[in-house]
């Protein structure tokens, strides 16, 4: 075989090659996108709430997407106490009013942000942590008011899910 | 496997298969005369036993699957039925699940045993590294299998677990709903895990049978790591080992039998027998007793590493706790290269050995800090700084320790050859 025919026999057979390996990701995309969350998974993905059933003081808990979410009818002095915080105490830095759309009602994601618990705090009778919030009984996360980490391992303050509310009585998360 | 010289079988059948497809001669040379060391102590009979194992999973997981639904609102009460209704049942479900345990006591072993007699040193590389992809497969097996029955513990398990790889920066919360196919732990997520807990033993048995192959290319490691020079250090694999297996076998199953038959549920948790709950997470969440020492270290890693005197992170404590976990097992794959001191057996290596021995103790208390609450103490002291302690250790023995040995280690001297150390041992028994 001359030098010239070796150089094709190697184009031909690395192009082969590379056609092979595009074929196989090409094979392998749907199936592995089949395993993405599915149509009516994604029709869940927002749940509507109506408030008014929740008294002053008190708390609801929702699904949405299946995670726990908390809403919480705060009392007034649980807002002052929320707000009358130093950011330099807070370990993610966060001020109350960027984490509310109105003042008396807080919505959270009710897992907690280290390693996925859901924390106590939703019904009067609970342990509500330090900080009169929410208190994760896996490793000793202590929330605020705001839901905001201010004591324990957890490294974030509770999510807040995307919401919007429709009427004074309902809200759409998701 | 080809068609190289054949004795032929006085059996006229086997003769003909024989001739045709030469399993009878590979089984006669691979099973029947394949030479061993003579030499191999009951440490040697856990490959066997992981491979009996292997099979009981294969065997009792076929039927079960049989009985088993793969639902979110199904899978307790399927699982509930094949203990109360099913013919037996619960027999096949008490061996399949203390089977996980006992083929992971049997690898345990397999492996410390491996890394004790330098079995993975060369020329086995390559059937050491098949093996830690075996281990692999086996957890990642385990982990979904125990998801199925659909617990607490399942649910909440699977939650924190694949939680895990959303500390992957960027990527990390797509790859974690692409695993979930949704935006918890659900029945999508239930159903992709049944499919792959009855895919992977498959893999596994296709990976042993590689992991068996490259051990009859290079042959056994024994006791005293040295290879066999000639035929009198070694013995005809049957009925010497067939035996000296079946036995040790037996033994191992009488274990496993008392665990099946007097405490099945001993080493699993009872929060398993609560039906899943999203809204409700127990309050002490601990993976199976095999998974403990590698999720102390997931745990010991409390502080986010990043540029001092600064607030940049560069890995998050999350990250690395997940980087320490996996990379003590990956660090596996190179210890063929971590380990480079000519002499294989710790036997005549008087640094390595109780070294090794102390990191076997190291890793069983990293069992002990895994199966604790995280604020835990002893001794007055947060248990989590004990298992940071043991996590140091754990690292620093195969990335320090290990390369600084194989230059400057002095070995014991070595026997002239296998035989001539076994029966100068037994003179001296006389």
């Amino acid at each position: 075989m001359t030098a010239d025919s070796e150089d094709r026999r190697d184009f031909l057979q690395l192009t082969g090659a590379a056609f092979g390996a595009v074929g196989v990701a090409c094979v392998a995309a749907p199936m592995i996108n089949s395993l993405n969350p599915a149509k009516d998974t994604l029709a869940l993905a927002s749940t509507e709430v109506d408030i008014s059933t929740i008294p002053e003081g008190e708390a609801k808990t929702v699904m949405w997407r299946g995670k726990p979410v908390f809403i919480r009818h705060r009392m007034k002095e649980q807002i002052e106490s929320a707000r009358d915080v130093d950011m330099n105490d807070l370990a993610d830095k966060e001020t109350d009013e960027d984490r509310v759309e109105k003042p008396e009602w807080l919505v959270t994601i009710g897992i907690c942000t280290h390693l996925g618990c859901v924390p106590v705090g939703q019904k009067s009778s609970d342990v509500h942590g330090d900080y009169g919030g929410w208190f994760c009984p896996c490793h000793g996360s202590h929330y605020d008011t705001s839901g905001r980490i201010r004591k324990g391992p957890a490294p974030k303050n509770l999510a807040v899910p995307p919401y919007e509310f429709i009427s004074d009585t309902v809200i759409k998360i998701g | 496997m080809g068609s190289s010289e054949r004795t032929p079988f006085e059996n006229p059948v086997v003769e003909w298969v024989d001739s045709r497809l030469p399993v009878f001669t590979m089984m006669q040379k691979e099973y029947g005369v394949f030479p061993t060391p003579r030499n191999f102590n009951y440490l040697w009979n856990f490959g066997a036993i992981a491979m009996f194992m292997l099979v009981t999973m294969i065997v009792t997981g076929i039927v079960l699957a049989m009985h088993y639904t793969a639902n979110t609102e199904l899978s307790f009460d399927s699982v509930e039925r094949i203990m109360r209704d099913v013919n037996g049942g619960w027999l096949l479900r008490y061996i399949h699940m203390n089977g996980a345990s006992f083929f992971f006591i049997a690898v345990y072993i397999h492996i410390f045993r491996g890394m004790y007699y330098g079995s993975f040193k060369k020329p086995r590389e390559l059937l050491w590294m098949l093996g830690v992809v075996i281990f692999l497969l086996m957890m990642a097996t385990a982990f979904i299998g125990y998801v199925l029955p659909w617990g607490q513990m399942s649910f909440w398990g699977a939650t924190v677990i694949t939680n895990l790889f959303s500390a992957i920066p960027l990527v990390g919360d797509s790859i974690v709903t692409l695993l979930w196919g949704g935006f918890s732990v659900d029945n999508p997520t239930l159903t992709r895990f049944f499919a792959l807990h009855y895919l992977l033993p498959f893999v596994i048995f296709a990976v042993v049978f590689l992991h068996v192959w490259a051990l009859h290319v290079t042959g056994s490691n024994n006791p005293l790591g040295l290879e066999p020079k000639t035929k009198k250090d070694t013995l005809p694999f049957h009925p010497y080992y067939t035996m000296k297996d079946s036995f040790g076998l037996v033994v191992f199953i009488i274990i496993y039998a008392l665990f099946i038959f007097f405490m099945p549920n001993a080493l699993g948790h009872p929060d398993n027998y609560i039906p899943a709950n999203p809204l409700v997470t127990p309050a002490h969440i601990v993976p199976e007793w095999y998974y403990l020492p590698f999720y102390a270290m997931l745990r010991a890693i409390t502080f986010d590493i990043g540029i001092p005197f600064t607030d940049i992170v560069i890995i998050s404590a999350k990250l690395g706790g997940v980087i320490a976990m996996f990379g003590s097992i990956l660090l596996w794959f190179v210890l063929p290269w971590l380990d480079t001191h000519p002499i294989r057996s710790a036997r005549f290596r008087p640094l390595f050995r109780p070294l090794l021995l102390l990191l076997l103790v190291d890793f069983i208390f990293l069992g002990y800090v895994g199966s604790q609450s995280a604020d835990a103490t002893l001794l007055g002291l947060p248990l989590s700084a004990f298992g940071l302690l043991a996590t140091g250790y754990y690292f620093a023995f195969f990335l320090v320790i290990l390369p600084w040995l194989s230059k400057n280690e002095k070995g014991r001297a070595l026997p002239a050859s296998i035989h001539e150390a076994v029966l100068a041992k037994n003179k001296k028994a006389g």
